[in-house]
């Protein structure tokens, strides 16, 4: 007994990541909150998906005007300098069409639909779980290119 | 005491936690997440929350403890709150701050303040009890054991 039970989903995932022919997925984890940005940190990391994280959506849309590219950005809606509705608004403007994963606390359906429409390709209740995290993967591998 | 009873004993605990609602399903997820090449994983992010909730709590008592309240700062700090107590399955913080947010919506300085009480004894609360269950742990360890793992089977 003791160590942890993988889930199923886990190992299949963690399998197609290694693929020799397919290249490591990269994520950004935006949020303000520390305690979130370290379970969601370890949460894609134990997926193999290598990842950074951003404080609020400045921090965010800053990354990718010095020109990095991430595949998956998963984006908290309520952060301090720039909140993310307003980071994934800009973000698409810039041209980033990287796949967006809104993650809220929030759930009046208003509120959802205005984050919806800046841009996200998903939208998930937080805190966020490995299934969770499993179904947005999903939606990478269904955008082409 | 040997391995095995002080493997049931910390089981049982574990799940005394759970059916007083002081923890919820969020916090196995976290357990999930810890392994070999992570064996800390749960306890850091436990400290972590607790290193964050002290300041918040003690932001959100001087916050209130201001001639004018700023409700949308108040707002802000037990939105964090929540946000963090949530992510590590502290249910009985969360629910404590729904509350709190619902009063600060309303400007209700006598209801934040009785909220802002019921989180900190929730607190004092999740953090005794986590404490003992990372002792429990540590003495398993101790004792050449492993630490198992619970199954949410109620």
């Amino acid at each position: 007994m003791g160590g942890s039970m993988k889930a199923p989903e886990k190992e299949i995932l963690g399998t197609k990541m290694n693929h020799r022919h397919r290249p490591k997925i990269t994520a950004l984890v935006v949020d303000d909150n520390m305690v979130i940005r370290a379970i969601h940190h370890r949460l894609l990391k134990d997926l193999g998906i290598e990842n950074q994280v951003a404080v609020n959506g400045k921090e965010a849309v800053d990354v990718h005007s010095s020109g990095q590219y991430f595949d998956l950005i998963l984006m908290d809606m309520d952060m301090p300098v720039m909140n993310g509705i307003e980071a994934t608004r800009k973000l698409r403007a810039m041209g980033i069409h990287s796949t967006i994963a809104g993650v809220s606390s929030r759930s009046l359906e208003r509120e959802k639909q205005e984050f919806m429409e800046a841009g996200l390709d998903d939208y998930h209740e937080k805190p966020l779980t490995a299934d969770k995290i499993v179904s947005i993967l999903h939606k990478i591998s269904n955008h082409s290119g | 005491m040997e391995v095995g009873q002080m493997q049931r004993r910390l089981l049982e605990y574990t799940k005394s936690l759970f059916m007083e609602g002081v923890l919820d399903n969020q916090f196995l997820q976290l357990q999930q997440l810890q392994d070999e090449s992570n064996p800390d994983f749960v306890a850091e992010v436990v400290s972590l929350f607790f290193a964050d909730s002290e300041r918040l709590l003690n932001d959100l008592t001087r916050a209130l403890d201001q001639p004018t309240i700023d409700f949308k700062m108040v707002d802000s700090h037990v939105h964090q709150l929540k946000g963090s107590s949530s992510s590590i399955g502290a249910e009985r913080i969360k629910n404590a701050c729904v509350a709190f947010r619902n009063f600060c919506e309303e400007q209700n300085i006598e209801g934040c303040m009785s909220c802002l009480q019921q989180v900190k004894q929730e607190y004092c609360l999740v953090k005794n009890k986590l404490e003992t269950l990372f002792r429990m742990e540590q003495q398993i360890v101790a004792a050449g054991g492993s630490i198992p793992m619970m199954e949410l089977s109620f």
